[in-house]
């Protein structure tokens, strides 16, 4: 893949410059692929944490509370899924240049399911590739991204038995370490 | 282009909405910069309506169309701006609530519907909002998950019985109340402050000294003293809206937010009900709208402003017909002792709801004085007022009943909604499967 400059955006210019200041020397940028693997490595974190030592430990450890997607009503936690798009319409609430979405080929809404080519073919691969993330252009709109598709997998006992359960599951047979979906993250590049 | 004369009409392109018509000649109120485009109208629209959208848990919220992902629907219909399908002064293309658009809107993005509910096809593809089904942005009531849990509830519940608002209890400890400067203790006749020029009449001695503002220590002078920016302290007669403001923060926000105030938030004169588009007395036309027009001075009746105050302007079908209508006889009931508390249905129970502000750590309960904000569209008021005393199903029929409406609600609903229909047959057949999460 031929080298894409990022556009200049607060949020992207603030981590080329903090990148820049840690290696001491003059900025040159920085690529797209290292800002999302950056980006996704900080989701990926705060995903698990808050799946495991949040919802699984009180739910299904402790079972103190439960989590629900209807939970404002139900006085329940805030399921993974939605923790992870809520953050990802703050985001978008920020004027954000770079956007992140959750995607399954399995999706319970199906407003999840992949829609662009490369969300298509990414989601693809990265089942097919267990531990593989996938990378591409694509062009949106009057825009071009890159985009890049990461593995979400399974990582406690509360992300399968919800999903294999869910009245409008396509899928009921996910196991511990399966890849459930996948995230995409989209950076705007010079085209 | 200089927009500083009152009378601004000739620079109107168009009839303006009946939720904007009131402050059309305040043109900065959402055209704020008048070489701003369509930015400068999105800011105003949220502005005033944002916060409620927050509330609503707005099911289309602009962050949905700003991912790239949507580009595509986006192209076709820019959700990201409320003016696609609000568009102002198009009187031609405007529907109920404002709305611009064609019934089958929702068709552009949710064509393939049918894919994931089957029980959709062959639904006529503009009958997703107006079938009393769905909502575009507020769907509280709505949502699948909700029908199931409230499938066969009776009609009239078993318990009957609307929320009572926490005046007494809660608005003397909030943040903004200037316990400071009016100690809660009950004043007596001898301590009103008002000077001797006004202090002879008896009927407003009286008339404040059984209410709740002689109950918690609010003497004369903490609504007719006001305090000019040199620190000069003088008497006023007529006090207006920003006095109540000082400490009924939440009611005057509301008014102010509603049709009944909204001009005098734009600094424009009060509304009368001769600029109303909908029936008015005509012996009320010249009313000025302001906090005692419905409440009357001193008196700080609420059981007047709860009905006769709303009755003496209003005359539409649904308004005539209230004093002939099972809700008023529930009204009737309560204020003679036969009825229990909060079982009366006045006009304000259902349009000035009782509704919960988190102040600090408190929970507020006072009464919504934004009158419009449960009936855009109607089905808000299925959580915050109907489901109080009535099944879920026969309310969302009954609001779906224009006829009924008419009557207000003297009778049953000649209309049936599915949507609890079509979410009872889902859950039978996630019942036989064997899943969970219904």
């Amino acid at each position: 893949m031929k080298t894409k400059s990022i556009l200049a955006t607060g949020v992207l210019a603030s981590a080329s410059m903090l990148l820049s200041a840690c290696g001491g020397g003059e900025s040159t940028g920085i690529e797209p692929k290292e800002m999302a693997d950056a980006l996704h490595s900080v989701m990926e974190a705060d995903r698990t944490v808050y799946t495991r030592l949040i919802v699984n430990r009180l739910v299904k450890e402790e079972k103190v509370i439960k989590a629900s997607e209807h939970w404002k009503d139900e006085q329940a936690l805030v399921l993974p899924a939605q923790m992870f798009r809520y953050g990802a319409e703050r985001v978008a609430e920020k004027g954000a240049a770079f956007s992140y979405s959750l995607l399954s080929s399995w999706p319970v809404n199906k407003q999840n399911k992949p829609k662009t080519d490369v969300e298509v073919k990414g989601l693809k691969f990265i089942e097919e590739n267990p531990g593989k993330n996938f990378y591409g252009e694509e062009k949106l709109g009057d825009t071009t991204y890159f985009t890049a598709v990461y593995p979400d997998v399974a990582v406690a006992p509360a992300c399968v038995s919800c999903h294999n359960g869910h009245k409008d599951t396509p899928r009921t047979d996910f196991k511990i370490g399966d890849v459930m979906g996948g995230v995409v993250i989209r950076i705007p590049v010079k085209s | 282009m200089q927009l500083t004369g009152d009378d601004k009409t000739v620079f109107l392109p168009g009839e303006t909405t009946h939720g904007h018509h009131q402050i059309e000649m305040a043109c900065a109120a959402c055209h704020t910069d008048p070489l701003g485009g369509g930015e400068v109208l999105q800011e105003a629209c949220m502005n005033c309506h944002g916060a409620e959208l927050k509330v609503a848990d707005d099911s289309h919220p602009k962050s949905k169309f700003t991912d790239p992902r949507n580009a595509d629907r986006v192209a076709k219909l820019d959700a990201r701006q409320c003016i696609t399908c609000h568009t102002e002064h198009r009187p031609e293309i405007t529907n109920a609530m404002g709305v611009t658009v064609s019934d089958d809107v929702c068709y552009v993005c949710h064509s393939d519907i049918a894919d994931d509910r089957p029980s959709h096809a062959g639904m006529e593809f503009d009958t997703c909002a107006s079938a009393g089904c769905h909502n575009f942005h507020d769907n509280r009531g709505l949502y699948e998950d909700f029908l199931i849990k409230h499938l066969h509830e009776p009609a009239n519940l078993a318990s009957q019985s609307v929320p009572a608002t926490s005046e007494k209890s809660v608005l003397l400890s909030l943040a903004h109340y200037p316990i400071d400067r009016y100690p809660a203790r009950k004043l007596s006749l001898k301590e009103r402050d008002a000077p001797v020029s006004v202090r002879d009449d008896a009927k407003i001695a009286h008339d404040w000294f059984d209410t709740a503002h002689s109950e918690a220590g609010v003497n004369c002078t903490a609504c007719h003293e006001v305090t000019d920016e040199t620190s000069n302290v003088s008497w006023i007669d007529n006090p207006d809206y920003t006095v109540c403001l000082t400490c009924h923060k939440q009611q005057v926000e509301g008014f102010l937010a509603g049709k009944h105030g909204m001009r005098l938030a734009q600094d424009l004169s009060p509304m009368t009900p001769a600029m109303a588009k909908i029936p008015m007395h005509k012996d009320a036309a010249n009313k000025e709208l302001n906090c005692v027009s419905c409440h009357k001075a001193h008196r700080f009746d609420t059981q007047y402003a709860s009905v006769d105050a709303c009755l003496g302007c209003h005359t539409d079908e649904h308004s005539k017909q209230y004093k002939g209508s099972p809700h008023f006889t529930l009204w009737q009931k309560e204020l003679n002792g036969t009825g229990k508390p909060n079982s009366g249905i006045s006009c304000a129970t259902c349009h000035l709801p009782a509704s919960e502000t988190k102040v600090g750590d408190k929970l507020y309960v006072h009464s919504q004085h934004n009158q419009n904000d449960n009936l855009r569209p109607n089905e808000k008021m299925l959580r915050s007022v109907c489901m109080s005393c009535h099944g879920l199903e026969f309310a969302i029929d009954a609001l779906a009943d224009r006829d009924l409406i008419n009557t207000n609600f003297n009778g049953k609903p000649g209309i049936h909604v599915e949507s609890l229909d079509l979410a009872e047959k889902r859950k039978r057949e996630a019942d036989k499967r064997g899943v969970e999460g219904m």
